[in-house]
């Protein structure tokens, strides 16, 4: 029941270390300025679905004027954090870290099953009847397997529930190459400019293998010694994306001791969502007494691979790739990391290519990490949106930077027949510098 | 506050749901709550929000309100700055934000029809390709929408050359509280009799529902020019408001920022703007070539007598944009510096701003609560920013008390109560500053022409208060009850 006062002596539901600072949400004056970049708004034109609405709710939390409950979190859990918002807001909401920890508030208080049931319900349902999506499952288990999120499947008691723990043992190999993970040195061509380490991901290396080789191959063109280095961790950016900050810290602990002892210039990120999770580790440790500064340290190092290219300065490239294309704003190197120009700025030097802007280019396509399984439905409105505005360009090709945008428009040109490529923007640059002629 | 109670409550909840489907009617408490706002101070929990798809649906949804005597209140972004939007005496919330179409662009006549849900600056892009735009540009134009435009009637920074709202509104379809549905006005052109139309625009949805908009647009000017001319006071930057207008220069827009607002501005978007500047101006002139070169010239002739430290003038469109994008998120960028805002719309004649800002100055010591600055300076339109936080007890209502005092020196000034906000639940106290008993009576005989059982949009405008001077403890906070939130 809502109870129309201010009164602090009460205890707020919101609690803990990881509880949502009060001084973030009361940055907001509901001025409304987000409403219109938000997806999940944009679709329904309903307040509980804006940033503003769900601000308003974790106020309402704080404050005691409504309990946790699961009508509550719904429009929490719609929010696809793709933090388009956050760029929109004037007064400076820090509305990524607010859901965040807004939603590690949710995860104390919701029953264990729910998840599991809504998750059952959708996996069982959607996922397993579909040999695509199936293939999609089956590497985002195999990527909970390698980076440590079973737990959180195992939490729910998921894969004994449905099956899965033989296919998590059996999962495909979809790329046709493979990226090799283990300890190696790939040398810059000619005088070395910069030592850089690979950030190898959790799924890259299994459905972009192809992808990640000829990121290798542009930065030794450019003058960098690469290190790929064995026992990296998933970044941690799902289980901080659903809340489980806790385990977010983990990940984020391994890859800084990782990396911290091979003394690089840069550590490159060639996934926006990797990248900005890493770009924030120093924020996510800012508790921790031992790995504060490291973290703030490593934080800084990190570099998301087109900012690098350009800031380098990149060698431009010099083959015709003849091809009409747009970009998709990666919302986590858009918003996020508030990268827009460098993708571009690569695109543009490749010869011959026209790049078209995108209408709406900053709103999200709905992938969200797990949010295109955990919310399919309305992932799905989204990416029908999004679809619309990609036939509009009539591109040939949709470059963008993160592999979760490029499975879920796959996905997008498969639901809508689209002959449409989706390609990274280091894919087109690989094929600027002839190292190939088509993808 | 209107109470149903709980079986009628469900009963109209379900009949509601029958007209839009169970994904448009909003009633649950926590989601309720959401609705209580809309950019401004005051808060109020509607019964019930609906999201409506047409006019046969808010026909509909109107019958139903007069059905169980309950209030309507049309609700578009929630962007509003005076409480238009907000249900003070409960009941339904009709928000059109599903009403998003732009139904007919008539580039030959320059005209469009939308429905009043379509955002402001999205009828601009659509118009674009045919070389015409639509006026108006209130700050919040990327998310405001055209309904809530014509029912506040509103402004923007582009009004001192072009005119408000209700200079491009050419006709309306509204559904009145009886349920039936009128065309007010004309598609192409102003017509004779009675301008019911204009009697519409401004009237803060108290009189019918606007579901369809007819309106004027313009041709894109050929060439814009923007000039930052930064000053070291407040007072220099006022006289070189004063002057340009004297020196018979209208330019498109011609706005004025202090210290405060210019530092929240800076630290939101770099736009460029000086941070130790006293005070800046924002000038825009369009038109044709030879004569924006010539305005040009002589505004920094006019700004160069009043010891500007600096004069710059946007090399390329980006450049335009990233001053105008630091003017155009201000007030949400005081977010910043405090939790809460309390803007005030008061006008005074321009040659008043001066004498007027110093004693909002003084409103701020007297209060202790920080006040930005903010102008409309072309056409005298202050935005005082009252600044302050409304968990700390007692806040609130000396932001009110604050906001009130600028309001009488505004009317002291010669000015007006509202520039382009209305006056909602923020001002409605304050209306006899400015009306006599008679203007305030022929006004609700107009409203009781349109209707009689004050269930569109009630308790707004009209004082609710005997008193005819500024009784700001029975403001709007104590109006909510006293549980209201705020």
């Amino acid at each position: 029941m809502i109870q129309k006062s201010l009164n602090k002596d009460t205890l707020s539901l919101f609690s803990g270390p990881d509880a949502p600072l009060e001084d973030d949400m009361y940055k907001c004056v509901h001025c409304g300025f987000c409403l219109q970049v938000c997806p999940t708004y944009l679709e329904t034109g309903l307040e509980t679905e804006s940033p503003r609405g769900r601000i308003a709710l974790m106020k309402a939390v704080n404050e005691n004027r409504i309990t946790l409950n699961p009508g509550v979190y719904r429009h929490w859990d719609l929010c696809i954090q793709c933090r388009a918002c956050e760029v929109a807001c004037p007064s400076g909401v820090p509305y990524g870290n607010l859901i965040q920890a807004t939603m590690s508030q949710v995860n104390k208080y919701r029953k264990p099953s729910l998840l599991s049931k809504i998750l059952a319900h959708v996996f069982l349902n959607t996922i397993l009847p579909s040999q695509r999506v199936l293939s999609i499952l089956t590497l985002s288990l195999r990527m909970y397997q390698q980076s440590g999120i079973q737990w959180l499947a195992r939490k729910s008691g998921l894969l004994k529930f449905v099956g899965l723990a033989d296919l998590e043992s059996s999962s495909p190999r979809v790329s046709r190459s493979s990226f090799k993970t283990q300890d190696r040195m790939i040398p810059a061509q000619g005088k070395p400019r910069a030592k850089v380490g690979l950030v190898s991901g959790c799924v890259m290396p299994l459905i972009h293998a192809e992808q990640m080789n000829s990121m290798v191959k542009i930065l030794t063109h450019n003058g960098c010694d690469v290190e790929i280095t064995t026992g990296q961790a998933c970044c941690g950016a799902i289980h901080s994306h659903v809340g489980e900050l806790e385990r977010s810290r983990e990940l984020a602990r391994i890859n800084i001791d990782i990396f911290e002892a091979r003394n690089l210039d840069a550590v490159i990120s060639a996934s926006a969502g990797c990248g900005t999770l890493m770009k924030e580790y120093g924020h996510l440790l800012r508790e921790d007494q031992s790995y504060a500064d490291r973290a703030e340290r490593f934080s800084q190092k990190v570099k998301d691979i087109h900012e690098f290219l350009v800031d380098l300065p990149f060698v431009p490239p010099t083959h015709q790739v003849d091809k009409r294309v747009t970009y998709q704003d990666s919302c986590h190197l858009a918003n996020s990391q508030r990268i827009t120009d460098a993708p571009r700025i690569l695109l543009r030097a490749i010869p011959g290519l026209d790049l078209v802007e995108l209408p709406s280019s900053n709103i999200c396509c709905g992938a969200g990490g797990t949010y295109s399984i955990t919310e399919r439905d309305f992932s799905q409105r989204v990416l029908d949106s999004k679809m619309e505005s990609i036939a509009s360009t009539e591109a040939a090709i949709v470059a963008t930077a993160n592999p979760g945008c490029i499975i879920q428009l796959e996905y997008g040109t498969s639901r809508t027949g689209s002959n449409t490529k989706i390609l990274y923007v280091t894919d087109l640059l690989y094929m600027g510098y002839g190292f190939k002629a088509d993808m | 506050m209107v109470s149903l109670g709980k079986p009628s409550t469900r009963r109209l909840i379900e009949e509601l749901k029958s007209v839009v489907g169970d994904e448009y009617v909003i009633h649950r408490d926590e989601d309720l709550l959401v609705f209580e706002y809309d950019g401004s101070v005051d808060k109020a929990l509607p019964t019930a929000v609906v999201l409506p798809a047409d006019t046969n649906e808010v026909v509909s949804v109107t019958k139903l309100a007069a059905t169980y005597s309950i209030p309507i209140t049309a609700r578009g972004a929630g962007t509003g700055l005076s409480g238009g939007a907000i249900a003070n005496h409960g009941g339904i919330v009709l928000a059109l934000t599903r009403m998003t179409r732009i139904i007919q662009i008539d580039a030959e006549n320059m005209t469009a029809i939308v429905e009043p849900g379509v955002v402001n600056i999205d009828l601009s892009t659509a118009t674009a390709p045919y070389g015409l735009y639509y006026p108006p540009d209130p700050s919040s134009q990327k998310v405001c929408t055209l309904g809530g435009n014509v029912a506040e009637n509103s402004g923007g920074p582009h009004c001192l050359a072009y005119g408000v709202t209700t200079n491009y509104v050419l006709g309306l379809e509204v559904v009145l509280a009886n349920g039936s549905v009128q065309w007010f006005g004309e598609t192409t052109r102003e017509v004779g009799g009675y301008d019911l139309r204009g009697i519409m625009v401004g009237s803060e949805g108290t009189l019918g529902i606007v579901t369809k908009i007819a309106v004027r647009l313009v041709k894109i000017p050929e060439v814009v020019r923007t000039l930052l001319a930064v000053f070291n006071n407040v007072e220099d930057a006022s006289l070189a408001v004063s002057d340009i207008i004297a020196a018979g220069i209208v330019p498109a827009a011609l706005e004025m920022m202090d210290k405060l607002c210019i530092r929240a501005a800076e630290a939101s978007v770099p736009a460029g703007y000086p941070q130790d500047a006293g005070a800046i101006l924002l000038v825009e002139v369009d038109g044709l070539s030879e004569v924006t070169d010539e305005q040009v010239a002589d505004i920094i002739h006019v700004c160069n007598k009043h010891s500007p430290i600096e004069i710059r003038t946007a090399s390329d469109n980006i450049e335009r944009e990233k001053l105008w994008a630091g003017r155009k998120g201000v007030i949400g960028a005081l977010g910043r510096l405090a939790p809460n805002y309390y803007l005030v719309d008061g006008t005074v004649p321009r040659t008043r701003i001066m004498d007027t800002l110093k004693g909002v100055e003084k409103i701020s010591k007297d209060y202790e609560l920080p006040i930005g600055n903010l102008l409309h300076a072309g056409d005298g339109n202050l935005h005082p920013l009252i600044l302050f936080d409304e968990r700390k007890p007692g806040d609130t209502q000396k932001a009110l008390e604050a906001g009130g005092k600028i309001l009488e020196l505004c009317i002291q000034a010669g000015g007006v109560l509202s520039g382009e906000h209305g006056i909602g639940m923020e001002k409605q106290e304050y209306m006899p500053l400015m009306f006599t008993d008679d203007d305030m009576t022929s006004m609700a005989k107009l409203k009781l022409a349109f209707e009689t059982n004050d269930i569109l949009n009630p308790g707004k405008i009209f004082p609710t208060g005997s008193s005819h001077v500024a009784i700001p403890q029975t403001g709007a906070i104590s109006r909510t009850g006293p549980d209201a939130f705020i």
